[in-house]
């Protein structure tokens, strides 16, 4: 299994901020062991970044690899959902 | 009670006519939302809104695209004259790029916020020190993102934040009729302190565009649509129709008219600063009196301005060396222009904006315009009365003398479209007209009327020959004339009708 690239842009230490995150490391530590690497951004600190990523919502998280680039948008709290983004189960 | 609070102050925008119809510019700090249907020139605006601050007022601006990708709008705003790329290098323009990325789908897992583009809107703002921001078109986040009230909120929260940074703000959305809902998505109930709609009609198969200032919360402007031109050089030309004043000087110089005889008539010649109409039907010898005009002007020494749209350059020419007037040389010394355009080249409001433009350039003591029912062809009805009264007004402004001819459509008497319209703006009228008389069809020339001045009121007869035009004889024994039903009068009921008034019994 190749080695997952993801971003977390949040907006700030808020409540939604920290739902993402918790939801985000408990399905990588499920899925993914330790072949992941997770940077976390606040937009507040550096804006730029997310300009070049070109983020327009908060929470985001990028999948950059393994390809292709997925955008997942909200507080990851569908978990279903979040497994789709990052191709851990198959959209039927 | 206090009447020097409140005054919600105005940022000059420098989109010739705006400020003028907004009475100063956008309301500073705020967020105004400017709705149109598509087409309706709403990105020009957005951009022109921060071009003419970079080029004019020396403050700079941040474009957030939410529909055309950045290459896009820098090229086609390139065409304006408006160099992005450059002021990007230069730090004085900023775009937030939130156009929807191509390959990239994206999935919703929960509750969401736009902080990044708020975060992303603050951080270029502050990077240029902007004072300007233009949004463009907010319609197209609702089709990013399905959930309708999350955007709301957002953006409601971003006009809110863009208050506290001392912005002053564009917000654009679509609306899909010319005349119904405001926007798309209802989303001026949430950021509209102030609303401009653009429009882009088609009356009578052309195409219209005018703009309208809805609502200004708390501060005054000028109310209705007004017509717009989007020129290829220079963006948004808005002519502000009502805005303009009736304050004009008024001069007690005399010009000559190009005729002794018609001066004469006139009791001196026309005023410096007034306007002149010559109605009369085809080949009653308008383009004469427009050339004469011009040759009155010359001959002095004045800069003389023609502008044709029913003769060719060289048919005017012809013309005019057939009345013993020499247009070639009174060219080559500088002292006439002849501008010969096709009227259907262009919209009228176009028209307007390029007459003004050749007026300001070449600043003539004279105008001719040969002839306005030429160019009541191309328009309808309500963009000729805006033509008529914008074009009045400037020359007035100017304190040049304009002389306007227009065609009656009846052969014998009559009165042209024109002339309804006209008629009251015009210092002085002239008609010609046709006279039927012993088998012979005859000119007639009469000076209807002459703001502040005396004038003769005899219906003189016309004539033309190679020395150009000559006023004769009062018709005596011809009545109805300009009622179009001209018939012979017999000597001796003249003279009765003489002794009637000069008697006093």
């Amino acid at each position: 299994m190749t080695k997952y690239l993801l971003k977390l842009y949040i907006t700030g230490k808020t409540a939604r901020s920290d739902r993402a995150i918790k939801a985000l490391k408990e399905i990588c530590a499920k899925e993914l062991g330790n072949k992941y690497e997770l940077n976390v951004i606040d937009v507040l600190e550096s804006p730029q970044e997310a300009e070049d990523d070109k983020v327009l919502a908060t929470p985001t998280l990028i999948k950059s690899l393994p390809p292709p680039i997925k955008r997942i948008i909200g507080d990851l709290s569908d978990r279903e959902k979040v497994l789709i983004g990052l191709d851990l189960v198959k959209n039927v | 009670m206090n009447k020097k609070i409140n005054l919600i102050e105005k940022l000059q925008t420098g989109i010739p006519g705006f400020d003028h119809v907004s009475k100063g510019g956008l309301p500073t700090n705020r967020t105004t939302l400017l709705s149109g249907s598509a087409g309706s020139a709403k990105t020009v605006f957005a951009a022109q809104f921060l071009a003419e601050g970079i080029s004019q007022f020396n403050q700079n601006g941040v474009f957030i695209t939410f529909e055309e990708p950045v290459e896009d709008i820098r090229r086609n705003m390139l065409s304006f004259g408006w160099p992005i790329e450059q002021w990007e290098k230069e730090n004085k323009w900023a775009f937030v790029d939130a156009s929807p990325q191509p390959n990239e789908a994206h999935i919703i897992t929960g509750d969401y916020d736009l902080g990044a583009l708020l975060a992303r809107i603050e951080n270029a703002v502050k990077k240029t020190g902007a004072k300007r921001l233009s949004m463009d078109s907010i319609g197209a986040i609702f089709t990013q993102f399905t959930d309708t009230f999350i955007v709301r909120r957002e953006l409601f929260r971003i006009a809110y934040a863009l208050k506290k940074i001392n912005v002053t703000s564009l917000m654009t959305a679509e609306r899909i009729d010319e005349y119904g809902e405001i926007a798309r998505f209802g989303v001026e109930e949430f950021v509209a302190d102030n609303v401009i709609i653009l429009r882009n009609i088609l009356e009578d198969e052309k195409r219209r565009r005018t703009i309208e200032i809805l609502k200004y919360r708390g501060t005054n402007h000028q109310k209705g649509e007004y017509p717009f031109s989007v020129s290829p050089e220079s963006g948004l030309i808005i002519i502000p129709l009502s805005a303009i004043e009736l304050k004009q000087k008024s001069s007690n110089i005399r010009i000559t008219s190009g005729s002794q005889e018609l001066d004469d008539m006139c009791n001196g010649g026309f005023f410096r600063d007034s306007i002149i109409l010559v109605s009369g039907a085809t080949g009653t010898g308008k383009t004469l009196m427009a050339t004469e005009f011009m040759e009155g002007g010359t001959s002095k020494g004045e800069r003389s301005l023609l502008f044709a749209f029913e003769e060719s350059r060289e048919q005017l020419f012809r013309n005019a060396s057939g009345w013993g007037i020499d247009f070639e040389k009174a060219e080559k010394d500088g002292l006439l222009k002849v501008v010969c355009e096709y009227p259907e080249v262009t919209g009228l409001e176009d028209h307007l904006i390029r007459m003004k433009e050749v007026i300001e350039k070449y600043n003539p003591q004279r105008v001719a315009v040969d002839s306005l029912s030429a160019l009541e062809r191309v328009s309808t009805l309500k963009s000729f009365r805006e033509f008529i009264i914008g074009l009045t007004s400037f020359i007035k402004h100017k304190e040049t003398a304009g002389l306007f001819t227009s065609t009656t459509t009846s052969l014998m008497g009559g009165s042209s479209i024109t002339e309804g319209h006209i008629s009251t703006i015009t210092d002085s009228i002239i008609l010609l007209r046709y006279v039927e008389a012993y088998g012979e069809m005859r000119r007639g020339l009469t000076v209807l009327k002459m703001r502040g001045s005396k004038h003769n009121k005899d219906i003189r007869e016309l004539t033309i020959d190679e020395n150009g035009m000559h006023i004769g004889k009062p018709f005596r024994d011809v009545s109805g004339i300009i009622s179009g039903n001209p018939h012979l009068v017999f000597r001796g009921e003249i003279d009765r009708l003489d002794d009637l008034f000069n008697n006093d019994a």
